[in-house]
Formats: structure tokens, C-alpha cells, sequence
């Protein structure tokens, strides 16, 4: 199994252990990442100029197509921004053929053979659960965790087909692979506040404190994410969130899915980065965040 | 005498040039934390900065920076062979030529008793050099016309310095060649080192020279008689008074070549002495290329290296806060504008549909440059630039290409904080400094400075633009109950101004510039909610990033005044406009 790897823009400086984990799972599942020099997925200039996101986005797309791959990201807000205008390329003529006699000048084409997929999607249908637990070493069993599911990937459901948009239940079962508890709450598919980061700091950190506090109630240890975006916004915006604040602001430690996958499947720290996360993961031993009064098995399993 | 004057006066330009340009190294600010230190302190920071490097293991990373990457240039290797050999042909081929040739009566006189430039393997190796700098400097043209915009910028300053260059070693080629054929030279040289010489010996070793040394005189046939008796003594004449300091100039490569090109028009060349004309040429671009060295981009032989080792010296995490401010001045002048950044840079394509230079960071620096030397730029330039930099998305691509080792990120991330404290913050900051209402105002008070659109930010049959669009809407409010951006708000009408579903309804009954400075519309975290449960099926999420679009090019291409002549307020940069900055 081959994809064309794009990372997006935030990984490289803001979260490089999202790649590292990444590609230290695939490849332990034998999925080969094909590094391709992307550019931006197109997200951000999305709220800018509606050409330049398909622009940049339909490099990508005819990039990954001229190699023959499909793509694999494990940003979701990478992933929307491609669906989305892959589907608004495939729906109208006019602007293909803007945007192609634009990407014909550097010789790319977009005939829509490229896929994209999701590093979730990967896992759960091109590898399969089956496969997945086969390698899993060292369950984490009692491992309470709420994964949040990421906007982009998940709506507008008939465009980036990720899963069932209103009960959706891939990352549950990838959760559950891991031999962690995948526990219910409400909030899971609401936005994690990260799109305002640095445009309007309060409703961003209010976004993402609503979501901490729900999974916490729901009595969950950790938080789990599977987008660059929601990463930053867990870990390193609640991380510099100033606590200053009465009553003091819920806290709960936040791990990418590969770093949990990895966990289970025996990884190094090394690889995972566990260690580094600004919302430390190792407190759970003491119990600090976590509702229960059991003992996390992250560092049983040596994180 | 006269080049003397100017040798001195371009070396006091120079030694003064230089002088200003590292002290701007201490001096210049970018970024919010430059203003907590004061130039001394920063020379402080500095000298403080090298003391682990000399007394610590640093050194050692120090010799492994000036190896690799200031004399191989590995940094520039590793990304383009083809340019490293045109940048290692002209950096070493002028640098030998400036040892040996240009500093000859100093470096080479001293390391080689018997030196004489027209003995080789100096005469060889002048032209070896001047050809390896040739032979640079047309591969980097030649890299600069062929890729051309948008994927790589030529400034003027990039074209001086290459025409220098070349109008430096091609005039000193030229004059060799020029020499080669004059018979003045002849004459002047026979004079001084000859004097004794009868008529006879004279012409015979005139004879010498044209038939061995290409020497170029006005009345040829005069040696043809008794030619080989003629020669011979020649070449006696030759070996006592001239062979100790002349060898045979076919070994000038390309100045022989090129004097036999010449020598048809070698008597007019010799009659207007064009060996002096030639002379005055070389020396003056060689003068003023140094006189201009700090203030072009050759001043980068300067400030890269101490970049590139000020980068292996400091470590990254324990760097003082005063050395980052330095550092920031200092890539300023680092920076080769070899464009690499831009060629690879993860938003160049943005620059097709938004043709803003400052997009690209190889472009974006330049103007950064611009506005901390003069303080300021004209407000459209500033603005220009605030929008460059907050299209960057920091994937920290050019920082890891950067040949110069130019920590780019931190530039980025400096001078856009920098700009949005000057009042150019980014849009979503922006377009709180008026209300909804205001907007709404200002738009239609310039309806007619949005004539057509240059560059249309929205697709063909804009959503926004179709009723069929939003019609079906039966205003049942599903869209504002799920938003998280509505329910944030403590007072929805104050607060989100208007909800995704009279977002609707604006639209419906055509007051679409309502809506475009709306903070719901700018507030809006595109979570799709609302799209992905409306019950017509509207694309409710699709339609507010649409307005976003719209109201961009509005904000974007309003004017400076208002119609009746007075500053329009809502332009970023103008006071009140840094309300609500992100710091």
C-alpha cells in the first residue's frame, strides 16, 4: 500500500510529532508514504480568496495525480480542504478549466484520478481494524479516552465522505483497537476552537474549554485527536492558556491517535513524542486530571 | 595619481558602508520584542552570545559551520547542484583573482619572489579564474531567464550585481587581449627594459614579438625579409632583455583567443590606445564595486558567514531574547534574494490569484527590509505586506531551504506581529474595528471604487450570487441553533450581530453588504453545523465563507479617502485601526 504523503503546513515546525507518529505506525502496518514537495492545502486562504484555495488545493491534487497516488494526510483540515475542492472541481467545467490552464503552466493537469484519504480512513478501511489489532502489543486497557472527531473531515458529509456525519464511529473503534475505552460524549463532533486561534483568542479558548470540560464529565483521562489543528489547539493552546482564572479552567491532557496506536503497539517514546506534548501526558499517573482513580496505563507501557 | 584618489576614496566608502551597515545589525527592530533593547545592549547580547563559543564546546560546531557551509556551501549544494557550481565558480574565481591578482604586488609578490603577471602559471591561471567567474555568473543569468516570474524575481539589484561582475572580468580580459596586440605596450616596455638596443635588435625583436607574441604592428611587412635570420636574432634579444618576465601568452587561454580575434582592428585599437581606455574600465568597476559593496547585495560576502556561524554558535533554545532581535536585523542583509524560498514556498501559488509579491517570502523580506530602513513605507506597501504576511502559513519550509541559514520563521512570525501592532493586524482581527453596520455603510459609500473585479476571489456562479441558492429557506433557525459561535455569545444580537439564518435572509432580500462585516461571518469556525443540518439542504457553512471572500476584496481594495476628500477610517494602519490586535 503506497500513498503520497502531505503533512500540511502546521506539522513540520508546530507538531512534528504528528509525522513521526504517523509514519512510525503506517509503517509498521506496511503502508509506504511517498514524500511529494505539496503546497499548501488551501485552508487558509479559504477565508480569502475562494480561487486561490481550489488553486492551491488542485496542485496538490494533480501533484499526487502525475505520480500516480492517492493521498494520505493526517490533518482533517487538510483533508476537507482537498475533498472540498475536488467536489467543486468535479461540479463545475468553467472553473476546472480555470484552474487547469493555471496548472497546465507548470505541467500538472487535474483529471480527478488522485484520492484522498484520511489517515483514519486508512487505518480503519484500507488496513482494517483486524489488521491493526494484530500488532497491538500492549493494550491500554483502562484507559478512558474521548476522541474528537474534527470538523473538516467529518462535514459537510455528502462532500468529504469520511463517515456517517451525525453517528459517526471510526475513531471509537480505532480507540477501542488500542484496547483503550472509548467513552461517550456529547461534544465529541464540535468544533475545537482552532480556526480563531490568534483572530479572536476568547471564543477560541472558550470553544476548546466547553469540549475539555464535557469530556471530562464524561469522565474521560485524555483526550484524543487526529488532526493537526485540534492537536495545536489541545495541547499547545490549552498549554499556554493562562491559568490565572477563578474558578481555575479544566485541564485534560490531549494525544494524537498515533501516539496512542503506537503506545499499544509497543512504539518508543522516541518516536512518539509523548514526552513533549505541553499538556504533560505522564500526570495521569498521579491521577491529577483524570476522574477515575485508576492508574494510567501509558506509563506502565513506558511512555 | 588618479587612481590612487579613487582607490582611496572607494576604500573609505567602503570602510564607512560597512561601519553603518553592521551597526544597523544592532540598531534595526522587528517584532514586538525589539523595543525592550537598546543598541548597546544588543552589542552586549552579542559579545556575551560568543563567550560559550570560544571557551566551550561550541568551537566545534563553529569549524563544522565554516567548513560546510560558508566555504563549501553545502546549505546551497544540497538543494540545487547547478546553482552551487555557479555560486562556487564566482565566489572562488573572484576570490583568487582579488589574492592573486588584484593584491599581487602584496600577497602574490611576497609568497612567489619571482612573480610577474605575465609569467605563468599566473598568466594561466588569471584567465582560469576570470573564466570560472564567467562561466558563474552566466549560469545564474541564465537561472534567472529561465525561470522568470512568478517563480523567481529579479530585482535590479541582482542585475547590477551580475553586470558588474561581468563588466569587471570581461574588461580585464579584454585588456589583456588589448595588450597582447598593442605595439605602444611594445614600444613602452622596449624602452625601459631594452634602452641599448640598436635599430636592427629592435626590429628583430619586434619580429619576435608579433610572430611568437602576438603583438600586432602597424608596418608588418618590415620584418619579412631575411625573416628566420630576423627572428633568430630576435629571440636573442628576446631571451636577454625579456624572457624573464614574459612568457609566451597562447597560455592566456581566452585573452590570446580573443587578441587574435582582434588583431584585424588592432591598428585602430592601437592607435587610440585602447589598452589605457580598457584599463580605466577594469580599475573604476573594480573601485566601485568595492565602494558599493555594503550597499548592494554583495554585502551578503559579510553577513552570511557571520550568519551562518552565528547560527551554529548560538544554541537555538538558549539564544538571549537580544540576540534573536539581532539575528532578525542581521538576515536582513544575509539574504542573497537567490529565491530559493519562493520556488518552494507552500503558498507561492496563492500569488497567482492574489498577485501580491509579498506572498513570497524571497519578496516579502525584501520589503520587510524596505520598511525597517526607512522606518516606514507608504501605507499600501505596509498594507501589502500585512497581507503577505498573514498568508504565510509558517510550515517553516524556507527557513529548512534558506542556503543562508536565515531563521525565516522567526522573521515571519516577528514582523507580522510587528505590522499588527502598527495597526495592519490580520482580517478577522480587522474587521472588528467597525460594526457590522459601519461596514456595511463604508461598502456602499464606495460602490463605485469596486467597479469590476481584477481578480474575482470567487468561483464562476458564486453561491452567494444565486437565489436558488438560499431561497428554499423557511427560517426555521436549525442553522443558529446548532452554531457554536451563537450559542458562545451571551447576547446573540449584540454580539454575532446576525445569526447564520438572517444571514439567509439578507440574502434573500438583497442586502448581501449587510452581512460582509458581520462578526458572525467573520467569527464563523467553519464547523459546518449548520450546512450539514439545514434542512433545505442550503450550504449555509459554503455561503458565509463566500461573504468572507467577498468582503475581503472589499476591505482590501477600499480607498484611502472618502469622497469628500477626508482619510477613510476603516484602513488598516489609520489610528483606531489597531483596536483589538492579537499581541
Amino acid at each position: 500500500m503506497k500513498f503520497a504523503y502531505f503533512p500540511g503546513c502546521k506539522i513540520p515546525f508546530y507538531l512534528e510529532a504528528y509525522g513521526r507518529s504517523t509514519r512510525a505506525v503506517l509503517a509498521r502496518m506496511r503502508v509506504k508514504l511517498v514524500p511529494l514537495e505539496f503546497n499548501c492545502c488551501g485552508t487558509p486562504v479559504r477565508d480569502l480568496n475562494f480561487q486561490a484555495f481550489v488553486l492551491c488545493a488542485a496542485r496538490n491534487l494533480a501533484l499526487a495525480e502525475k505520480h500516480g497516488l492517492d493521498i494520505l494526510t493526517p490533518c482533517k483540515c487538510c483533508y476537507g480542504s482537498l475533498k472540498h475542492a475536488d467536489h467543486r472541481l468535479r461540479q463545475q467545467s468553467d472553473l476546472r478549466r480555470e484552474i487547469n490552464r493555471e496548472l497546465d503552466r507548470e505541467g500538472l493537469w487535474w483529471n480527478g484520478d488522485a484520492q484522498v484519504k484520511h489517515l483514519l480512513t486508512v487505518l480503519a478501511r484500507d488496513v482494517g481494524v483486524e489488521a491493526l489489532a494484530r500488532r497491538v502489543r500492549k493494550p491500554l486497557a483502562g484507559l478512558r479516552v474521548a476522541a474528537s472527531y474534527g470538523c473538516h473531515a467529518l462535514r459537510p458529509g455528502n462532500i468529504v465522505r469520511f463517515d456517517n456525519p451525525l453517528a459517526p464511529t471510526i475513531f471509537e473503534e480505532l480507540v477501542a483497537v488500542t484496547g483503550a475505552e472509548p467513552v461517550e460524549w456529547a461534544r465529541r463532533l464540535e468544533c475545537c476552537g482552532n480556526p480563531l486561534w490568534e483572530k479572536n483568542n476568547e471564543l477560541s479558548v472558550s470553544l476548546m474549554d466547553v469540549k475539555i470540560s464535557d469530556a471530562r464529565q464524561s469522565g474521560a483521562d485524555v483526550l484524543c485527536t487526529a488532526c493537526t489543528h485540534c492537536q495545536i489547539q489541545f495541547d499547545a493552546v490549552q498549554g499556554r492558556r493562562p491559568d490565572r482564572e477563578e474558578p481555575p479552567r479544566p485541564t485534560l491532557p490531549s494525544v494524537l491517535y498515533p501516539q496512542l496506536l503506537g503506545l499499544s503497539m509497543g512504539l518508543p517514546d522516541r518516536v512518539l513524542g509523548l514526552s513533549r506534548n505541553l499538556v504533560p501526558v505522564p500526570e495521569l499517573r498521579n491521577g491529577h486530571h483524570g476522574n477515575s482513580n485508576h492508574t494510567s496505563p501509558i506509563l506502565k507501557t513506558g511512555a | 595619481m588618479f587612481f590612487d584618489v579613487v582607490l582611496k576614496l572607494s576604500l573609505g566608502i567602503f570602510l564607512l558602508g560597512t561601519f553603518l551597515q553592521v551597526r544597523r545589525w544592532f540598531r534595526v527592530r522587528i517584532g514586538p520584542d525589539a523595543a525592550a533593547f537598546s543598541g548597546w545592549q544588543r552589542v552586549g547580547a552579542a559579545l556575551r552570545g560568543m563567550v560559550p563559543v570560544v571557551f566551550g564546546r561550541r568551537v566545534f560546531s563553529l569549524l563544522r559551520a565554516l567548513i560546510f557551509d560558508v566555504l563549501l556551501q553545502t546549505r546551497t549544494l544540497r538543494r540545487d547542484v547547478r546553482r552551487w557550481i555557479a555560486h562556487i565558480l564566482v565566489f572562488y574565481g573572484f576570490l583568487l583573482l582579488l589574492v592573486m591578482h588584484a593584491l599581487d604586488r602584496t600577497v602574490t609578490a611576497s609568497l612567489f619572489p619571482g612573480y610577474e603577471p605575465t609569467l605563468n602559471p599566473f598568466l594561466w591561471l588569471r584567465n582560469l579564474f576570470g573564466f570560472m567567474v564567467l562561466v558563474g555568473v552566466g549560469l545564474a543569468a541564465y537561472r534567472r531567464i529561465r525561470l522568470g516570474r512568478p517563480a523567481l524575481f529579479t530585482r535590479p539589484s541582482d542585475r547590477t550585481a551580475l553586470v558588474l561582475l561581468a563588466v569587471i572580468v570581461l574588461s580585464g580580459f579584454l585588456l589583456e587581449a588589448a595588450k597582447i596586440v598593442s605595439w605602444p605596450v611594445f614600444h613602452e616596455m622596449a624602452d625601459e627594459y631594452a634602452p641599448m638596443a640598436d635599430e636592427e635588435e629592435v626590429r628583430s625583436l619586434q619580429a619576435y614579438w608579433a610572430a611568437h607574441f602576438g603583438v600586432v604592428f602597424p608596418d608588418p611587412e618590415a620584418f619579412s625579409a631575411d625573416a628566420e635570420k630576423t627572428l633568430e636574432q630576435g629571440g636573442e634579444v628576446h631571451e636577454s632583455s625579456c624572457a624573464s618576465c614574459h612568457d609566451r601568452p597562447v597560455s592566456a587561454f581566452l585573452s590570446f583567443p580573443l587578441s587574435r580575434l582582434l588583431a584585424p582592428v588592432a591598428p585602430f585599437l592601437n592607435r587610440a590606445r585602447a589598452d589605457r581606455w580598457l584599463l580605466f574600465v577594469h580599475y573604476l568597476s573594480c573601485l566601485i564595486a568595492l565602494a558599493l559593496l555594503p550597499f548592494t547585495k554583495f554585502f551578503h560576502l559579510a553577513a552570511t558567514p557571520v550568519g551562518l556561524l552565528s547560527r551554529a554558535a548560538l544554541n537555538p533554545v538558549t539564544v538571549l531574547p537580544a540576540n534573536r532581535v539581532t539575528r532578525r536585523a542581521l538576515a536582513l542583509d544575509a539574504c542573497t534574494h537567490c529565491g530559493d524560498c519562493t520556488l518552494h514556498c507552500s503558498v507561492a501559488p496563492v500569488y497567482r490569484r492574489i498577485p501580491n509579491p509579498d506572498i513570497l517570502p524571497s519578496e516579502k523580506l525584501y520589503s520587510i527590509r524596505e520598511m525597517v530602513r526607512g522606518g516606514s513605507l507608504a501605507p499600501g506597501s505596509m498594507r501589502a505586506l500585512a497581507e503577505g504576511g498573514s498568508i504565510c502559513t509558517r510550515c517553516y519550509r524556507c527557513t529548512t531551504i534558506c542556503p543562508s541559514g536565515i531563521y525565516l520563521q522567526d522573521l515571519w512570525i516577528a514582523s507580522s506581529a510587528g505590522l499588527a501592532l502598527k495597526g495592519f493586524p490580520e482580517p478577522r482581527v480587522r474587521v472588528k474595528q467597525a460594526s457590522t453596520a459601519e461596514w456595511a455603510e463604508r461598502i456602499r459609500y464606495h460602490t463605485d471604487a469596486f467597479p469590476v473585479h481584477r481578480n474575482p476571489s470567487l468561483p464562476p456562479r458564486a453561491l452567494s450570487d444565486r437565489s436558488e441558492t438560499f431561497e428554499a429557506c423557511i427560517q426555521c433557525q436549525t442553522c443558529t441553533n446548532m452554531c457554536p459561535v451563537v450559542a458562545w455569545s451571551p447576547d446573540p444580537p449584540g454580539d454575532v450581530a446576525i445569526t447564520p439564518q438572517q444571514i439567509m435572509n439578507l440574502l434573500r432580500i438583497g442586502l448581501k453588504e449587510l452581512t460582509l462585516g458581520s462578526p458572525m461571518v467573520w467569527d464563523c469556525v467553519t464547523c459546518y453545523l449548520c450546512q450539514e443540518h439545514c434542512p433545505e439542504g442550503i450550504p449555509v457553512t459554503d455561503i458565509l465563507y463566500e461573504l468572507r471572500n467577498l468582503a475581503y476584496e472589499k476591505f482590501r481594495d477600499l480607498p484611502e479617502e472618502d469622497p469628500d476628500g477626508t482619510e477613510n477610517p476603516l484602513l488598516p494602519g489609520r489610528p483606531g485601526s489597531a483596536k483589538g490586535a492579537v499581541v
